[in-house]
């Protein structure tokens, strides 16, 4: 599982905190980084290695939601919904994608390409409508510019 | 080229110190030759109680939502004792409507890590953790440069500008769950767990993260301090209202012309930083209302705002709060039944569930609103709702509840007509109640 850059952080790691629990975040952080996702033979490796019970990685996985614990499309857009992205047209924009993408939100697009989500406020409210490709953040958005960006995706 | 949003010609006049207009500012070089870590090395001159001292009597509070006295924070950490002392510095920033921790870590990076340095000096602290919400990846990343950055400088860590005091700043990356904002649930979330508030008492100033003595501040609190101590208490209580002093970032999104997060002394009204600030409602639109500081402060009606100002106490006789500060504004064809409707969606999505009246009651809450929002609902679910909403007030271990319940009281109450029309028993001649 973990690479070996990775385990090497681990260990600096520990020296940040008091326990080998309070790793479980990192840890699932470089596990979902490396993978792509957190399955079950992964939890039970970050289990052994922080020295923590396999229903521990479990709890704390299925509670934060940007952890999966599936595959998860090559892009994973996600359009913000929530009240200041609403009041300036998310909701043209989530039916924009739908329409483009031909699946509906929370679907994967067949080949696995594109997997379209709505989410909550995720901080760009004075910058909306807004979503996030993985990390990357797309604020001001039109249909226009959506149609770039989905261009724009390999 | 990086520079913080400029704002248009306003009538209150502000030069910012969170936010200057200083090119490049998030580079360590280009900070310290505007003087920056020159607070930290008079904070470290200074004793801890007088630091302390400092900042309670420059009546900082909380920019975190609660508004609570920093310094009088600060002064109910343990000064003896062996065990270890934590500082969390949350930037969650997951309330709907905020988007002003964010700025710091883009454009003044240093000024928090600085303001970190100087609440772990006086408060006898020897490590720090700052929280940062999942999504921010990009804004981690460049808060962990700023760090490296200090670090090689010398500047945390071991022996701070020979000072002989040692402390360490760490940051933690959440995974998403707005309810890890709130200060219990945090710090489980950096003890690996899940992100379940605790009950309180026992307070964080007694046990905290590990057991162990912890405060928690918002980001922007912490970045206020450095700006304290290189002014004195006296100018910084000087700025704005005087109970509730000093600059803030104001992030105002919704129908406004020119959205965005403006730096001024807290006590602008409103509608000057609507009108003025933010150039204004699109198309002269009228102001239907507006949610003064993020999703769970009170909703004010737009004809309400004469004279309100952005403040703890003034918006309190208004009938709401200050929160964090977002302001969202409405116009006159705002659906407000739809606005409500996604916003008690959100608070029963991050309910943690431990408790009952939060967990079924964000349901009942948005169950009943989507049935308004259909035309479905009848007259009598215009009671039912209020009293579901009541149920969850002040019957929840953490103030997600109260911030679910909120904002459908006061939409209820200021907008009452607005559910009553969407009933389908509301008899056609009965005149909606104002
Ligand atoms: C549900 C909930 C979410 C919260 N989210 C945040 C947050 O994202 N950021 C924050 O600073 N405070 C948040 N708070 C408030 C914190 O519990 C705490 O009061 C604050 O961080 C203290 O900092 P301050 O005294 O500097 O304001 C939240 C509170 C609740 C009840
Ligand atoms: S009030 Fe809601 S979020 Fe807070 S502890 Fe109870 S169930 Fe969890
Ligand atoms: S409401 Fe969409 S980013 Fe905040």
């Amino acid at each position: 599982m973990l690479n070996e850059n990775n385990l090497k952080r681990v260990e600096e790691l520990k020296r940040r905190y008091p326990t080998t629990q309070a790793l479980t975040l990192p840890v699932l952080w470089m596990v979902q980084e490396q993978e792509g996702y957190v399955s079950e033979a992964s939890m039970q490796e970050v289990a052994e290695l922080l020295n923590v019970t396999f229903a521990h990685v479990l709890g704390v996985v299925t509670f934060y939601t940007m952890f999966h614990t599936k595959p998860v499309g090559r892009h994973h857009i996600e359009v913000c919904t929530n009240v200041s992205c609403m009041l300036r047209g998310s909701e043209k924009i989530m039916s924009h994608l739908e329409h483009r993408l031909g699946v509906k939100c929370g679907e994967t697009t067949p080949d696995k390409k594109v997997t379209l989500n709505e989410t909550e406020c995720l901080g760009a409210c004075g910058y909306a409508p807004m979503l996030a490709i993985g990390e990357a953040y797309h604020e001001h958005l039109t249909p226009d510019k959506v149609d770039r960006l989905l261009e724009g995706l390999s | 080229m990086m520079l913080p949003p400029s704002h248009p010609d306003q009538a209150t006049k502000w030069e910012n110190v969170i936010l200057p207009p200083t090119k490049d500012l998030h580079k360590i070089d280009v900070y310290r030759q505007g003087g920056g870590y020159g607070a930290l090395k008079k904070a470290l001159a200074m004793k801890p109680e007088e630091v302390i001292e400092e900042v309670k009597r420059s009546n900082l509070r909380g920019r975190g939502g609660a508004c609570f006295p920093t310094g009088l924070k600060w002064s109910f950490m343990p000064k003896a004792g062996t065990k270890a002392k934590y500082l969390c510095v949350n930037g969650d920033e997951s309330e709907p409507g905020t988007f002003k921790d964010r700025q710091i870590f883009e454009f003044n990076p240093h000024l928090l890590i600085e303001g970190t340095l100087i609440a772990c000096w006086a408060m006898g602290i020897t490590a720090a953790y700052i929280y940062i919400r999942g999504e921010y990846g990009k804004w981690i990343r460049m808060l962990e440069r700023a760090l490296e950055d200090a670090y090689s400088n010398r500047l945390v860590g071991e022996n701070i500008l020979d000072s002989g005091f040692t402390t360490q700043i760490y940051i933690h990356k959440g995974a998403g769950a707005y309810i890890c904002g709130e200060e219990s649930s945090l710090m489980n979330s950096i003890e690996g767990d899940r992100g379940y508030p605790r009950v309180k008492p026992p307070f964080p100033a007694q046990v905290g993260l590990w057991g162990c003595p912890t405060t928690i501040n918002n980001v922007e609190t912490i970045a206020n301090v450095p700006v304290i101590i290189e002014r004195g208490a006296a100018w910084y209580a000087g700025v704005g209202s005087p109970k509730h002093p000093g600059p803030l970032l104001v992030g105002v999104s919704g129908h406004v012309n020119q959205p965005g997060v403006y730096e001024m002394p807290t006590g602008v009204p409103l509608l000057e930083i609507i009108h003025k600030w933010s150039g204004g409602v699109p198309g002269h639109k009228g102001i239907k209302a507006v949610i003064p500081g993020g999703s769970s402060t009170m909703v004010l009606r737009g004809e309400a705002l004469e004279g309100v100002r952005m403040d703890a106490d003034s918006l309190k006789a208004a009938g709401s709060s200050v929160g964090t500060a977002g302001l969202i504004v409405m116009d006159e064809d705002t659906d407000l039944i739809a606005v409500i409707t996604r916003i008690a969606k959100f608070y029963y999505h991050e309910s943690c569930g431990q408790c009952t009246p939060c967990r079924e009651g964000t349901g009942w809450l948005w169950k009943l609103l989507t049935r308004f929002e259909a035309g479905e609902a009848r007259m009598s679910d215009v009671a039912l709702l209020m009293d579901v909403a009541n149920n969850i007030e002040g019957n929840t271990i953490c103030a997600l509840g109260d911030a679910a319940a909120w904002p459908v009281q006061s939409m209820l109450r200021q907008f009452r007509d607005e559910f009553e029309r969407r009933t389908v028993d509301r008899p056609d001649d009965a005149p909606v109640s104002a």
